[in-house]
C-alpha cells in the first residue's frame, strides 16, 4: 500500500493562530476607533509606519517590549508547571525597588559589582514575592490566582511605604517653590550601577541611531532569560520535571517528582523573571523607583505569554508586537492631539487574548474533524 | 479609643463596605456552581462602576445609571460566556482578559466622553428608611439601631432581597437543583436532559449583572466618585469571600461582612492609629489570603467548576 | 412472531482515531432480556449512548415501536420511554437519593418550587414495587454501590421507561450483589419492560437473558437465542478465534522474604481508616493477588507501599530494610515497580512523547541525566530500544502517548516499570480496559518476572485474574485481609463470599 504525505494546512494554520486572531482583534479596534471619530486607516498607518518605519521607531519598540519579555516569561514558565501566576505585577514591583535600593544604597562600589548586585537583587526580589503564593499552593493548596492578585496590592502598599521611607531630598528648585514629589520618589541610583544605552554601543560602532533613545542593554538581558528559559524547560532534569508536574501532577507525584518541591521553584523562577523588569526600568531608564499605580506590564505579560504561546520565542516575538502596538498607541495619541485615547491598545491586548484562545479551541476542533475524516 | 472606632456608624458602613463584594461574591456562587470560574468579575465590578457613573450623569438619574452597570455587567458576562461555555476556552484566561478589557476601555470612554480620569457622581441615590433622629430625641439604642438597620441606600435594601432570593431558588426550586447538579457532575445532568450550555449561560450571565450592580454601589454610593483601576482587587476578594462561605449564598453573605469590616476598620484606623496608612491598606488583601487559608480542607468546591463539559469523549 | 420494541439499522458512528460502530444492525423484542456482548472496545457503549442521544451517529436509522426516531438529545429518548443505567453512574455526590431521582422532571408545588413531599412518596413506591427499600433523604455519597444502581434504576422507571439500557450493571458488584440485581430485573420483565443487558461476562449472559447479539470492533458478528447456543460459541465469536486464554504456569519456586508488611494501617482521602491491620509477606518467585470488591482499602495499601500515601501505622520492610513512608523517589530507588491501577491519571503524562514516558522515575539518573542537562542521545536510544522488546505501536518514540491506544499505553508503563530489573512488582488491576491481545502480553510479562524470581504483588477486580496468575490469594474487605487463600483449594463462590465479609465461620476469619 502506497501513502503519499499530504502537507497538512490545518497544522500550519494552527501554528498561525497568533497572527489570525491579532488581525480579527485590530478590525474589532476599528470600529473602536470609529467610535472616537477617526479613521481606522489613518490611525492604524501611522501606528505602524511610525513605530517600524525607522531606526529610533525600533529603538522605542525594543525599549517597550522589554519589560514585556520578562512579564510574559513569567507567565509563561509558571503556566508550564501548571500555575497561573498573574502577580508578576506585584513581583516586579519589590524586585525593582530593591533593584533601586541596592543601585541608590552601595554607591562606592564600581560597576563590575555594583550591576550584577542591581540584578541579582532584582531577581530575588521578584522570586521572593512569587515563593509566597508558591508555598501556599504547594504546602496549603490555596488556589495562586487569588493569592498573586492580593499580593500586587500588597506590593504596592509596601513600596509606598518602602518610598516615602528612602524618599528623595527634595532639589534646590522645589524647595525654593515650597512643592513636595508629584510622584514620591528615591533618590537616583549610581551612575556604576546603570546600564548603557545601545546608542552607546552603536556610537562605537559608528552606527547612526539617535541619543535620546532609551532602549538598552536590559533588551540583551531579556533576550539571555528567554534562552535560559527554554534551556531550563526543554534541556534539564528541572525543567522535566516542572512541565511534568504541569501536564499531570499525580503522574509526576508517582515518578518520584516532588510537586510542591517543584511549584515553589517554578513560582520562583517565574518571579524572579518579572523581578528583572528592574533592569530596564530603573537599571536602563530612570534610574529610580517611583512610586506609580499599577503600570500594567504585569498583566500585559499574561497577554504576551499567550499570544507566544507560552514558549520562550513566541514570548519575545508576542513582547515585541505590544511594543509596537504600545508605541505606535502612543504616537497615535499625540499625533490626533488625545483624541484616540491610548488605552486603545490595552483594549485591543484584551481582544488579542480572547480571540487567541477562541481560535485556539476552534483550530483543535478542526484538528480533530480532519484526523476524524482522515 | 475603641469606642470612637466601634459605633453603630461603624458597623453601618461595615455593611456598606460588604455590599459590592457580597454580590459579586453572590456572583462568584451563581457561575461556580454551575461549572464556570469567573476571575472577571473584578473587571465587571470596574465596568459596572463607570457605566454607573457615565450613564448616572448623562441621564441626570442615577436608577438608569444603576441599570446599565447591570446591562454593561451582562454584556461582559455574555462575552465570558461565549469564550469559556461554546467555545470552552481557558475559563482563567477569559477572565484576565476581561479584566484587562474593562482596565482598557473604562479609561478609553472616561477620556473620550469626560477628558479625564475621574469623574464625581452628579445625581445621587436617595436614602431610604427611617429619617435619623436629631440627638436627644430618641435614646441612643434607638439612634444606633436605625442606623444600622433603617437608613440606608435602596440598594442595601435590594442586595439583602437578592440573597435570599437566591437562597430559595439555589435550594428550593427545579431551576437550583439543575444548576448545582450541573456544577458538580453535568454528565449526570446532561444524561438527565438538563440542558448544560443554557444553565452555565444563565448562571454566567446572573453573575456578570450581580458584579455590574456591585460595581455601581462601589461608585454611586461608597465612592460618588468613579477612577481609574476602583474596584481595587474585590473581584479577588468576593471570590475569597465565596470560597469561606463554602460556594452558598448566605455564607458569603458573612463572609463579605467580615471583609466589610476589615475594609471599615482599615478606613477608621487610617490616621487614629500609630501604624503606617500603607500597612493598613494591606488589611483587605490579607485577610483575603488568610481567610483562604483557613479554608482549606474546610470548604469544598463544585466539582466540576472550571471544566468545560465534554460530551463526546476523544 | 414477537413484537418489536426497537430497531437500530445501519448504524455507523467515528471516532477521530477509531470507528466505534460500523454499518450496526440491532433489533430488540418487546419485555425481554437482551444481552449485548462483546469485548471492551468492541462498540457495544458507543452504540447505545447513540440510542441514548448522548452521541449522534454519522449515518443509520433508529425505530421505537416500529416508528422512526430522531433520538439528538437525552430528552428525547426520555420522552421515548428509553432509560439508561450507565456503567459509571450518573448521580451526583452531594445530592440525595430523592434530588438524584427527579433532577430535569421535578415534581413542583406552587410552579416555582420542587415539591419534596410528592417526590419521597414517588421514589418510595418505586423501590417497593421491586421488593426493597431506600432512604430518599440520604446524600448519594453516603450510601454503598449496590445502592447507588438502585437508585439509578429507579431514576430511570421515575421518567416512565419502558426500555432500559443497563451498561455493564455487574462489574461494579459483589457476586451476593449480582444476585439480587438479577432478581430486580426479572420483576421488572414480569412488569413488561424491555431491557438490554450490556456485558462481557458469558454466564451472566446464560443466567439471566433471552437472547445475545454480540459485536466486535465495531461490528455485529451474530444474533443467537440463548437457548440455542453456548458460552463457548459466543465466546469465539467475541474475540473471533477458539481460544480465550489458558495460562501455562511453571512450578513455583520461592526464595527469600522480598516484602513484609506489619499491622499496616493507613487513611483514605476523606480522612477515614481505610487499610486497617494488614499484615502479609510475599517471597522472591511469587505472586500474591489480593482479590476483593473495589474500595476495599486496595488503591490505599497499594499508594502506601509505593510511598504515595502516608501509613499511619505499622510497617513495612523490604529485604528486611524498614521502608515506611520513605518518599516516593526513594522507593523506586530501592527497586520496587508499580504499574498503577489507575493508567491514564498516574501512569503516564499524556502530553509528553513515548522517550519522556519511558525515563519517568529514573530521568533524574545518569546516564539519562548528565551534568547540567538531559541526554537526549541516550534516551531516545533507550527509547527506540524498549519500542523494539515490547512492541510498542506505533513505533515512533516521538509520539505523544496521548495518541496511543490503552494497550499501547500499558506497554510503555510495564517497559518503563520492568526495565529497572525491580526487586517487587506491584500491579494494579493492570489488565483493566485492554484488549485481548494486550493482556496475554501483560500476563506474559508478570509471569515472566515471577519465574525470574521477583515478587508480586498483583491487585484485581477480576476474580478470573487472581485465579489464574497468583500463587496465594489474599482477600480483602473494608481494609481488612479476611483470609489468605491457595488457588488450588478454592473458588469463585468461596471468594465471592469472603468478599462480602459474609462468611461466620471463625476458622476462616484467622489469618494465616
Amino acid at each position: 500500500m502506497k501513502s503519499i504525505k499530504k502537507f497538512d494546512y490545518t497544522i500550519l494554520l494552527e501554528k498561525m493562530t497568533p497572527l489570525i486572531a491579532v488581525i480579527l482583534a485590530l478590525l474589532v479596534g476599528s470600529v473602536v476607533i470609529r467610535l472616537t471619530g477617526e479613521d481606522p486607516i489613518f490611525v492604524y498607518k501611522t501606528l505602524f509606519s511610525n513605530a517600524i518605519g525607522n531606526r529610533d521607531g525600533w529603538g522605542n519598540v525594543l525599549f517597550r517590549a522589554t519589560p514585556l519579555i520578562f512579564t510574559g516569561l513569567t507567565v509563561a514558565f509558571a503556566f508550564r508547571c501548571g500555575l497561573f501566576n498573574i502577580g508578576g505585577e506585584g513581583q516586579m514591583y519589590i524586585g525593582t525597588f530593591l533593584a533601586a535600593w541596592v543601585g541608590f544604597t552601595f554607591i562606592h562600589l564600581p560597576a563590575l559589582i555594583l550591576i550584577p548586585l542591581c540584578v541579582l537583587a532584582a531577581a530575588a526580589g521578584g522570586a521572593l514575592w512569587a515563593t509566597v503564593p508558591g508555598i501556599l499552593k504547594a504546602k496549603t493548596g490555596v488556589h495562586e490566582v487569588i493569592v498573586t492578585i492580593m499580593m500586587n496590592w500588597i506590593a504596592a502598599s509596601l513600596t509606598f511605604y518602602l518610598v516615602l521611607l528612602y524618599k528623595a531630598s527634595a532639589t534646590e528648585a522645589m524647595k525654593a517653590a515650597g512643592v513636595q514629589q508629584m510622584i514620591p520618589h528615591t533618590d537616583e541610583i549610581a551612575e556604576a550601577a546603570r546600564l548603557p544605552r545601545l546608542y552607546n554601543i552603536f556610537k562605537f560602532l559608528n552606527i547612526d541611531f539617535p541619543a535620546h533613545n532609551q532602549v538598552n542593554v536590559s533588551f540583551f538581558i531579556a533576550i539571555g532569560v528567554a534562552i535560559l528559559a527554554y534551556y531550563i524547560l526543554w534541556k534539564t532534569k528541572l525543567g522535566y520535571e516542572i512541565r511534568a508536574v504541569g501536564y499531570n501532577a499525580i503522574a509526576a507525584e508517582y515518578g518520584g517528582i516532588s510537586v510542591a518541591r517543584n511549584i515553589i521553584l517554578a513560582m520562583m523562577i517565574s518571579g524572579a523573571f518579572a523581578g528583572l523588569v528592574g533592569t530596564n526600568e530603573v537599571m536602563g531608564f530612570k534610574y529610580r523607583w517611583r512610586q506609580e499605580l499599577f503600570t500594567n506590564l504585569g498583566f500585559n505579560g499574561i497577554a504576551v505569554a499567550l499570544l507566544g504561546k507560552n514558549h520562550p520565542l513566541g514570548v519575545v516575538l508576542a513582547a515585541i508586537l505590544f511594543g509596537i502596538l504600545n508605541y505606535g498607541g502612543a504616537l497615535v495619541n499625540i499625533y490626533t492631539e488625545g483624541r484616540v485615547p491610548r488605552e486603545l491598545i490595552m483594549v485591543l491586548q484584551a481582544i488579542i487574548v480572547i480571540f487567541v484562545i477562541i481560535s485556539d479551541e476552534l483550530f483543535k476542533r478542526l484538528i480533530r474533524q480532519r484526523r476524524k475524516i482522515a | 479609643m475603641l469606642g470612637d472606632v466601634f459605633n453603630a456608624q461603624f458597623i453601618a458602613s461595615s455593611i456598606r463596605v460588604a455590599i459590592p463584594l457580597a454580590l459579586a461574591g453572590l456572583g462568584g456562587v451563581f457561575t461556580e456552581k454551575s461549572g464556570v470560574v469567573n476571575i472577571g468579575l473584578e473587571g465587571m465590578i470596574l465596568t459596572g462602576a463607570f457605566t454607573a457613573v457615565a450613564v448616572t450623569n448623562f441621564a441626570k438619574n442615577p436608577w438608569v445609571g444603576v441599570l446599565a452597570a447591570i446591562l454593561v455587567g451582562i454584556f461582559l458576562g455574555l462575552i465570558h460566556a461565549i469564550t469559556c461555555i461554546t467555545f470552552k476556552a481557558n475559563q482563567i484566561v477569559s477572565g484576565v482578559a476581561i479584566n484587562l478589557f474593562a482596565s482598557g476601555i473604562t479609561i478609553f470612554f472616561c477620556w473620550l466622553l469626560f477628558g479625564e480620569t475621574q469623574i464625581m457622581v452628579k445625581n445621587n441615590l436617595p436614602i431610604w428608611g427611617l429619617s435619623l433622629p436629631n440627638i436627644g430625641e430618641a435614646s441612643t439604642l434607638v439612634r444606633n439601631l436605625i442606623v444600622i438597620f433603617a437608613h440606608h441606600s435602596p440598594l442595601v435594601y435590594l442586595t439583602i432581597i437578592i440573597f435570599l432570593l437566591s437562597h430559595i431558588v439555589i435550594y428550593k426550586t427545579p431551576f437550583g437543583l439543575r444548576l448545582r447538579s450541573v456544577g458538580e457532575y453535568p454528565q449526570a445532568a446532561d444524561t438527565m436532559g438538563v440542558n448544560i450550555v443554557k444553565m452555565r449561560y444563565i448562571a454566567v450571565l446572573t453573575s456578570g449583572a450581580l458584579a455590574g450592580l456591585s460595581g455601581s454601589f462601589l461608585s454611586l454610593e461608597q465612592a460618588h466618585f468613579f477612577v481609574k483601576e476602583m474596584s481595587g482587587g474585590r473581584g479577588f476578594i468576593a471570590l475569597a469571600a465565596m470560597i469561606f462561605g463554602k460556594w452558598t449564598p448566605f455564607g458569603t453573605a458573612g463572609a463579605a461582612l467580615l471583609f466589610g469590616f476589615g475594609e471599615a476598620l482599615s478606613i477608621r484606623l487610617q490616621g487614629v492609629s500609630a501604624v503606617p496608612v500603607q500597612f493598613i491598606n494591606m488589611i483587605p488583601y490579607l485577610l483575603a489570603i488568610f481567610v483562604l487559608i483557613s479554608a482549606v480542607g474546610r470548604a469544598i468546591p463544585p466539582a466540576a467548576s472550571g471544566v468545560p463539559y465534554e460530551k463526546e469523549i476523544v | 412472531m414477537p413484537e418489536i420494541a426497537l430497531e437500530m439499522k445501519n448504524i455507523t458512528k467515528r471516532f477521530p482515531l477509531v470507528v466505534a460502530n460500523d454499518k450496526v444492525n440491532f433489533s430488540v423484542y418487546k419485555g425481554e432480556i437482551h444481552a449485548l456482548v462483546g469485548e471492551n472496545g468492541a462498540g457495544k457503549s458507543t452504540l447505545m449512548s447513540i440510542l441514548y442521544g448522548l452521541y449522534q451517529a454519522d449515518s443509520g436509522e433508529i425505530f421505537i415501536n416500529g416508528k422512526k426516531a430522531n433520538i439528538s438529545n437525552p430528552n428525547i429518548a426520555i420522552h421515548l420511554k428509553i432509560g439508561m443505567v450507565h456503567q459509571h453512574f450518573m448521580l451526583v455526590p452531594p445530592l440525595t437519593v430523592a434530588e438524584n431521582i427527579i433532577l430535569g422532571m421535578e415534581p413542583r408545588k406552587n410552579h416555582f418550587f420542587i415539591d419534596m413531599e410528592k417526590a419521597i412518596k414517588k421514589v418510595e413506591e418505586l423501590s417497593e414495587s421491586m421488593g426493597f427499600k431506600i432512604d430518599p433523604e440520604a446524600k448519594i455519597e453516603n450510601v454503598s454501590v449496590g445502592i447507588q444502581q438502585r437508585v439509578e434504576i429507579i431514576k430511570v422507571l421515575f421518567r416512565g421507561a419502558e426500555i432500559l439500557i443497563m451498561d455493564e450493571p455487574t462489574a461494579v458488584l459483589t457476586p451476593q450483589e449480582v444476585e439480587e440485581l438479577f432478581e430486580i430485573l426479572r420483576s421488572l420483565k414480569k412488569q413488561g419492560k424491555t431491557i438490554i443487558f450490556i456485558t462481557h461476562k458469558l454466564n451472566e449472559v446464560k443466567d439471566l437473558s433471552d437472547r445475545v447479539t454480540v459485536m466486535r470492533r465495531g461490528q455485529v458478528v451474530g444474533v443467537k437465542n440463548i437457548k440455542d447456543t453456548n458460552q463457548e460459541e459466543i465466546a469465539s465469536m467475541m474475540v473471533g478465534r477458539k481460544v480465550i486464554f489458558k495460562v501455562e504456569k511453571k512450578p513455583l519456586n520461592l526464595g527469600k522474604v522480598t516484602l513484609k508488611v506489619e499491622k499496616l494501617e493507613a487513611l483514605n482521602n476523606k480522612g477515614l481508616p481505610a487499610v486497617k491491620d494488614i499484615s502479609f509477606e510475599i517471597k522472591e518467585g511469587e505472586i500474591l493477588g489480593f482479590a476483593g470488591v473495589e474500595g476495599n482499602g486496595q488503591t490505599e495499601l497499594v499508594e502506601v507501599i509505593t510511598g504515595l500515601r502516608p501509613a499511619s501505622s505499622g510497617k513495612i520492610f523490604l529485604n528486611n530494610r524498614d521502608i515506611t513512608n520513605d518518599s516516593p523517589r526513594s522507593i523506586r530507588e530501592d527497586k520496587i515497580a508499580h504499574i498503577p491501577e489507575d493508567r491514564r491519571r498516574r501512569g503516564i503524562i499524556s502530553d509528553y512523547t513515548v522517550a519522556e514516558n519511558l525515563i519517568l522515575g529514573s530521568h533524574y539518573l545518569s546516564p539519562f541525566n548528565k551534568g547540567l542537562s538531559l541526554n537526549f542521545a541516550v534516551i531516545n536510544n533507550h527509547a527506540n530500544h524498549l519500542i523494539k522488546i515490547f512492541d510498542i505501536r506505533p513505533s515512533d518514540k516521538d509520539n505523544l502517548l496521548k495518541s496511543l491506544s490503552g494497550g499501547n499505553q500499558q506497554k510503555v508503563i510495564v517497559a518503563r516499570e520492568l526495565y529497572g530489573e525491580p526487586k517487587l512488582l506491584v500491579a494494579a488491576q493492570p489488565t483493566r480496559g485492554l484488549d485481548v491481545g494486550s493482556i496475554e502480553f501483560v500476563y506474559q510479562q508478570i509471569l515472566n518476572e515471577r519465574d525470574k524470581g521477583k515478587a508480586i504483588l498483583l491487585i484485581s477486580a477480576d476474580l478470573e485474574e487472581i485465579l489464574s496468575l497468583a500463587d496465594r490469594i489474599a482477600v480483602i474487605y473494608e481494609g481488612k485481609i479476611v483470609n489468605i487463600l491457595d488457588p488450588k483449594k478454592t473458588n469463585e463462590k468461596e471468594i465471592g463470599l469472603l468478599m462480602t465479609g459474609s462468611t461466620k465461620n471463625k476458622e476462616l476469619l484467622k489469618v494465616k
